[in-house]
């Protein structure tokens, strides 16, 4: 490491995911030091998540075929221990001039740091149904880490619904655990996924791959239903069944357990706390944070890898992390190596082309907003339905979601909008008959996620005055 | 366009003249740069408190006193004003003393205040630690409301009314003609106006300036904090003499914490945010003087930006070097509550000429008498411009 090196403060990688390990990688390669902060108790990310306990099952077992690449990165993370500083369990809350404040095991620490790799990821998208909230109806995601890290499983016959390649990942997965899964209900039309078989040349493994999860499913007496509409969750204290349309006509099917989610989303909170830059992004109908094809924000120093940048998957999200960790080491007067960096790019292209014809076959309902009933839940931390939304905006002539969020209160619960926020988009778009680009996004607040108030004061105390 | 006022600002002041400046039958044209009520109006802590207040804001908050309760009749929702009270602790002797001292002289005025000691305050109050509070003046009331309703309640008011709002139009200049004022904003077309009403917040500054009115205005950032809903516990809005710490529960069971101050945003100064210092020092004051706090989460923390002067009076009345004009702005953090009272001002200062409340403590003038006099204390006159910034 050089002497101006030493000087400086360490870079922080926020996130040991795919993308926040192999930037952590790339960095220690480079002579630096990273400070790696993590909110799970061991690394691999949402898709590589580790059990909390060891639970007899095998990586092959867990991770299905990427279990390869998940060992790859677990491992590869053990052996950086040593070379950075790593602090799991630990939640950043929030971020300002080269300062990232974190909660970690009950305490605080107040980072200084110089270079910013943002690895955060991703997480379900949700647009409310009817019985959403139920007991019983799982997110996706959330139903794959259940089995994934816990070995659980979320029912005992069990229909998933929603879009997105990871409705029938969960689905086969759950059904390769033993579990009856009654039926998948997808909200694309089967048409639309035909627009798969453009990726075939290029990814033909993947596709491939989906298709032997249909085939397999298939043969085990899966029900499939595609272009469904009014979806519905219903039971009285918790999940009894399904109902929804197909064709126009009403379907009903019984289960004790539901996995739900139309996609991922990013968790693109402590970029905007960053101050980066968000543009609208047509595809996934959300604003995200911008960055150049060598993983820069518009902010100095503030970098941006995986899918908390834009959804693209694991091995996108590793070779963007390691391209991030590029440009920060570029940035810090290092060497790197232009032809690694170049050859990253252009896989990186290859990967979002395909992506944008994924996205194609599954895309977003957005077409359900217009028959969501008034009662349905939006926020589930403030308890707001679609008419309180429908409503507020009406009443008060709102037309921007920062004002939907003031005069309604969706979005200023616990999870700060990042479960209904994009839902609430779509509804103020849809009412006041705007184009969802044109109703903005929410500003992200501190903390991104919810602080103890016992929380120890950062500084001695500076008098304060009053304000009314 | 031609209208008889034009209104700079669609905070509270600026949205609530607009609205009995129509009650009136005058035609009134508002601009704001952002949304109405996106600003220090609708992001404040609620707190609608006379208490507290310098002696010569009392008649004037007396004035708003009596429209809170009829917000449901003026706008069509009661903003969730509740008059719960409000409670001013004392941690000290000192403190006591100061509130004493508040008390004796608002004798003479429409505020009623109760001075609690130690006993009686652990008594009605038992949420409070009694080891740091050893005192209080309560009064009874006084309350609270929700800012961001509020705001937003007297913009749709004013718009249903028949006032022109135009959001997302900042004013680029104004000027006085022979007959009235000419207002240039941004994609619309040139307002002609009878009367001009300088409401603009911490964006005032320019707008005096332009009628050679320089006035130290500054900005503030309060910053606050919000728990997750809980037991409702805390009845009354309390605060403590000085204002390290304040707070009040809402009936879904957040509470509301203010102290200390944010900053404004290194990418955009229109806007601030709360310091991770000033946050965690507030969130430990609270615990402490409310220990029910002790196991609660705080789930968002925010901030506003907020136009101050160095007295910490506002600046309300006829402009001093051109008639028709009025400035209201600079409510130092304070200006929630006497909001609506500085909109029927306005209102009757426009139609009548004067106002039956006493608001001489807050003319422009006061700043350039001190100038006059060599004290240097307020900045002198500036040279006339045509624009604002």
């Amino acid at each position: 490491m050089s002497d101006a090196a030493k000087d400086r403060a360490q870079p922080l990688i926020v996130g040991a995911g795919p993308a926040g390990i192999r930037a952590a990688a790339t960095l220690v390669a480079a002579g630096l030091r990273p400070i790696v902060v993590d909110e799970a108790p061991a690394c691999g990310g949402q898709i590589y998540r580790q059990p909390l306990v060891p639970d007899g099952r095998d990586a092959r077992v867990r991770y299905g075929s990427e279990a390869p690449k998940a060992e790859r990165l677990h491992r590869e993370f053990a052996g950086l221990q040593g070379k950075l500083d790593y602090l799991p369990n630990t939640l950043v809350w929030n971020l300002s001039d080269g300062v990232a404040d974190v909660a970690t095991n009950g305490g605080h620490r107040r980072l200084a740091h110089d270079g910013l790799i943002l690895a955060t990821g991703a997480m379900d998208r949700i647009l409310p149904v009817p019985g959403w909230t139920l007991p019983g109806v799982f997110s996706l995601g959330g139903s794959q880490i259940v089995l994934k890290a816990q070995g659980c499983v979320i029912g005992s016959r069990i229909v998933f619904a929603g879009t997105g390649p990871l409705l029938y990942l969960v689905a086969w997965q759950y059904m390769k655990a033993g579990v009856k899964v009654a039926a998948v209900l997808d909200a694309a039309p089967l048409t639309a996924q035909m627009a798969m078989m453009k990726a075939l040349p290029g990814f033909p493994a993947i596709v491939l791959r989906g298709t032997r999860f249909i085939a397999e499913m298939m043969m085990k007496g899966v029900a499939f239903h595609y272009g469904i509409n009014k979806l519905r969750f219903e039971g009285t204290s918790r999940i009894e069944g399904v109902s929804f349309e197909v064709r126009g006509k009403r379907r009903h099917l019984a289960c004790d357990g539901a996995g739900f989610g139309l996609g991922l989303k990013p968790e693109t909170q402590l970029a905007d706390l960053a101050g980066c830059q968000f543009a609208f992004n047509e595809r996934d109908r959300v604003f995200l944070p911008q960055t150049d094809t060598a993983r820069r924000s518009s902010v100095p120093g503030v970098y941006l890898a995986g899918d908390g940048s834009g959804i693209a998957g694991a091995d996108a999200a590793e070779m963007s992390g390691e391209r991030a960790a590029l440009s920060l080491i570029e940035d810090r007067g290092l060497a790197v190596d232009p032809g690694r960096a170049g050859k990253l790019e252009k896989e990186l292209r290859k990967i979002f082309a395909f992506r944008n014809v994924l996205e194609q076959s599954f895309p977003f309902p957005s077409q359900w907003i217009a028959d969501l009933p008034g009662d349905t839940m939006v926020c589930r931390c403030e308890e707001i339905d679609v008419s309180g939304i429908r409503d507020a905006a009406d009443h008060f002539g709102i037309v921007e979601m920062n004002r939907l969020k003031a005069v309604s209160r969706i979005g200023m619960g616990r999870c700060q909008g990042r479960v209904c926020g994009s839902a609430a988009a779509e509804l103020l778009a849809a009412s006041t008959g705007r184009p969802i680009s044109a109703v903005g996004r929410l500003r992200g607040q501190a903390p991104v996620k919810p602080l103890p108030m016992s929380y120890a004061a950062i500084a001695p105390a500076v008098t304060g005055e009053a304000a009314e | 366009m031609k209208v008889d006022v034009a209104i700079i600002g669609g905070g509270l002041v600026g949205c609530s003249a607009a609205l009995a400046l129509r009650q009136r039958g005058l035609s009134v044209a508002l601009l704001e740069r952002g949304f109405c009520g996106a600003q220090a109006s609708g992001v404040n802590y609620g707190g609608v408190r006379r208490q507290g207040r310098p002696i010569e804001q009392l008649p004037l908050a007396q004035r708003a006193h009596a429209i809170w309760p009829k917000l449901r009749q003026l706008i069509g929702i009661d903003g969730e004003f509740r008059r719960t009270g409000q409670l001013k602790l004392a941690r000290n002797e000192t403190e006591m003393a100061s509130l004493e001292a508040y008390a004796r002289g608002a004798a003479s005025t429409d505020l009623k205040l109760e001075l609690l000691g130690a006993n009686a305050l652990a008594e009605r109050f038992p949420w409070i630690d009694r080891e740091i509070a050893v005192g209080a003046s309560f009064s009874a009331d006084d309350g609270q409301a929700n800012p961001r309703l509020v705001s937003a309640g007297f913009a749709a008011a004013a718009r249903r009314a028949g006032v022109e709002i135009y959001e997302q139009t900042p004013v680029l200049g104004v000027s006085k003609e022979a007959e009235g004022f000419l207002v240039d904003a941004q994609g619309v077309p040139a307002i002609r106006a009878a009367h001009l009403v300088n409401a603009a917040g911490a964006w005032a500054g320019p707008f005096a300036d332009a009628f050679r009115e320089g006035v130290p205005l500054g900005r503030i950032y309060p910053s606050m904090i919000v728990t997750e809903p809980m037991k409702v516990f805390m009845t009354v809005n309390t605060g403590v003499e000085g204002g390290e710490v304040y707070a009040r529960q809402v009936e879904r069971g957040n509470c509301i914490i203010g102290g200390q101050r944010g900053a404004a945003r290194a990418d955009d100064a229109d806007f601030s945010r709360p310091t991770d210092v000033g946050v965690t020092t507030v969130m430990q004051r609270a615990v402490r003087l409310f220990p029910s706090l002790k196991n609660a989460h705080a789930i968002r923390f925010w901030s506003g930006t907020e136009g101050a002067m160095p007295d910490k009076n506002p600046v309300i009345g006829q402009s001093s070097t051109t008639s028709g004009l009025i400035h209201a702005f600079g409510f130092s953090g304070a200006g929630f509550q006497i909001a609506p009272g500085v909109g029927e001002v306005i209102a009757e200062l426009i139609t009548t000429g004067e106002t039956t409340t006493p608001i001489d403590a807050f003319s422009i003038a006061r700043f350039f008498v001190d100038a006059a006099k060599g004290s240097g204390a307020g900045a002198p006159p500036q040279s006339p411009q045509s624009r604002g910034t």
